[in-house]
């Protein structure tokens, strides 16, 4: 005697609550289609000439000429797949200079790159921390991270984002002579705030952690040197592990890691997520490779980026929106919306004014929010941020958030 | 401090995020009866952590699902 169960039956909620948004005539914000790529600032998303204004496109490296010819070489005399892992069949030349290009980008000992950024920190985590060490966290960390708690088997401890005193308080309980590993964000994508990396590193060490640090959503444009967060606050070599991506400023798809721990390259025959998938594709490498070297000398699109958050910041904030955080922080502008309804409402409204932003949603979001998270490109003239502040304006009125 | 210490504490810890006002009893379950979000369960576990000056990890977190369990956790975890 079996009892046919659906294993589906676990979505209904979800699938609900989907039905439900649908069902008042929005447009399903979840299945855009970009039929047409203009630029790295523009597109036809379902049928509409539209500004990209939630792409993380930060530097508009994706047109970049350099870029897409190193790309067209690759794929030209390296062929369109590797078909295998990094420890097999699968490292070429490309992907050699493109770790080479990551060493030179962090003035750091070894750069290992992975086929994505979730993929780096699902086995960087997974890996270095096993059963019996401790990983303490922000609540608010990205997917990635929190699968790379899961994926392993050490214990688990959340903080409260961005809480000095409740990392510290955790890490004081840890008991004597666990190995412990803090896990934290340069910038956190959501609200698009930063984290104290100076204090919250400090306390690490004090307690002889080591540190963590995903970058995503600050190389290129933050730092000196584009390093991200922990160079802008001076504590860059009291970090253990940086995490990146390529598919953020750098344009293209990927993951790494960038470290000075001596023993590090053994990370290529310990990990998992490295190992047991195929390796990127000469085009990609090639790409990724020229853009990072490109980005080292970006310091005029970084400060015009700066001005477009600046100017972005400063425009909602007139107009009444409430935004993630008080002052720009980041290349990421998150307004808040009241509830899911009148966030999807104001994201259609956006859409047909011809704007491109990303609606979040929980359980991505902290606190249950609903949000309209603006990414900014250096590509963005001044004259395309006034037009997006229009548009804000006109659809916010429209949809009675303003 | 025996277990009927630390259960009088976690009673109090716990009003806070009580919203409904829910009657604890040994077996009241956090997800079910007193319906937790995952968010309400780092604020409540952080108060208790900080209270018995322990450290509840997720992977402990996992194994507690009712009210009883937790006062037995916190018991064992202070006297460790």
């Amino acid at each position: 005697m079996s009892e046919n169960r659906d294993l589906f039956s676990k979505f209904d909620d979800i699938i609900q609550v989907r039905e439900n948004l649908l069902a008042s005539g929005v447009e399903d914000p979840f299945s855009l289609v970009m039929e047409k790529v203009l630029s790295p600032t523009r597109a036809i998303c379902n049928g509409r000439d539209t500004i990209l204004l939630g792409t993380y496109n930060y530097m508009g490296m994706t047109f970049d000429p350099d870029v897409i010819e190193a790309g067209k070489q690759a794929l030209e005399n390296y062929g369109s797949g590797t078909t295998g892992s990094r420890v097999l069949n699968g490292t070429y030349q490309g992907h050699k200079e493109c770790e080479e290009a990551l060493r030179e980008f962090y003035g750091m000992d070894h750069a290992m790159v992975f086929s994505t950024g979730y993929q780096a920190n699902l086995g960087i985590i997974s890996t270095i921390a096993g059963k019996g060490d401790y990983i303490v966290l922000d609540i608010d960390s990205h997917a990635s991270i929190w699968d790379g708690c899961a994926l392993g088997k050490a214990e688990i401890v959340p903080f409260k984002h961005n809480d000095i005193e409740a990392l510290e308080n955790r890490l004081r309980r840890i008991p004597e002579g666990a190995g412990k590993l803090v896990v934290l964000e340069g910038v956190y994508s959501m609200l698009g705030d930063i984290a104290p990396l100076k204090e919250m590193i400090a306390i690490a060490k004090k307690y002889g952690a080591m540190v963590l640090v995903d970058e995503a959503h600050s190389m290129g444009f933050i730092g000196e040197h584009g390093r991200g967060v922990a160079e802008a606050q001076g504590v860059i070599d009291d970090v253990d592990f940086v995490i990146g991506t390529f598919s953020k400023s750098v344009g293209t798809v990927g993951g790494f890691c960038v470290s000075n721990h001596p023993k590090f390259e053994i990370m290529r025959l310990v990990c998992r997520p490295y190992v047991f998938t195929a390796s990127l594709p000469p085009s990609v490498v090639a790409t990724a490779a020229t853009s990072i070297r490109k980005l080292m000398h970006g310091s005029n699109k970084r400060a015009h980026l700066w001005e477009n958050s600046k100017r972005l910041h400063a425009g909602l904030t007139g107009l009444g929106f409430t935004l993630g955080t008080k002052e720009p922080q980041s290349a990421i502008v998150a307004v808040i919306m009241p509830d899911l309804e009148k966030g999807a409402a104001m994201w259609e409204a956006l859409l047909k004014e011809g704007l491109y932003v990303n609606l979040a949603r929980p359980p991505a979001t902290p606190a249950n929010m609903t949000l309209l998270r603006c990414s900014l490109c250096a590509e963005h003239s001044s004259e395309e941020v006034e037009t997006i502040l229009g548009m804000f304006e006109r659809a916010g009125k429209a949809v009675g958030i303003i | 401090m025996d277990r009927a210490a630390v259960d009088a504490i976690i009673r109090t810890l716990i009003e806070p995020f009580n919203k409904k006002g829910v009657d604890i009893a040994e077996g009241t379950t956090f997800a079910g009866d007193l319906e937790f979000d995952s968010l309400t369960v780092m604020d409540f576990v952080a108060a208790i952590e900080d209270e018995f000056d322990i450290i509840i990890s997720m992977n402990q977190q996992a194994e507690i699902e009712n009210f009883g369990q937790l006062v037995d956790a916190v018991s064992k975890l202070q006297g460790e």
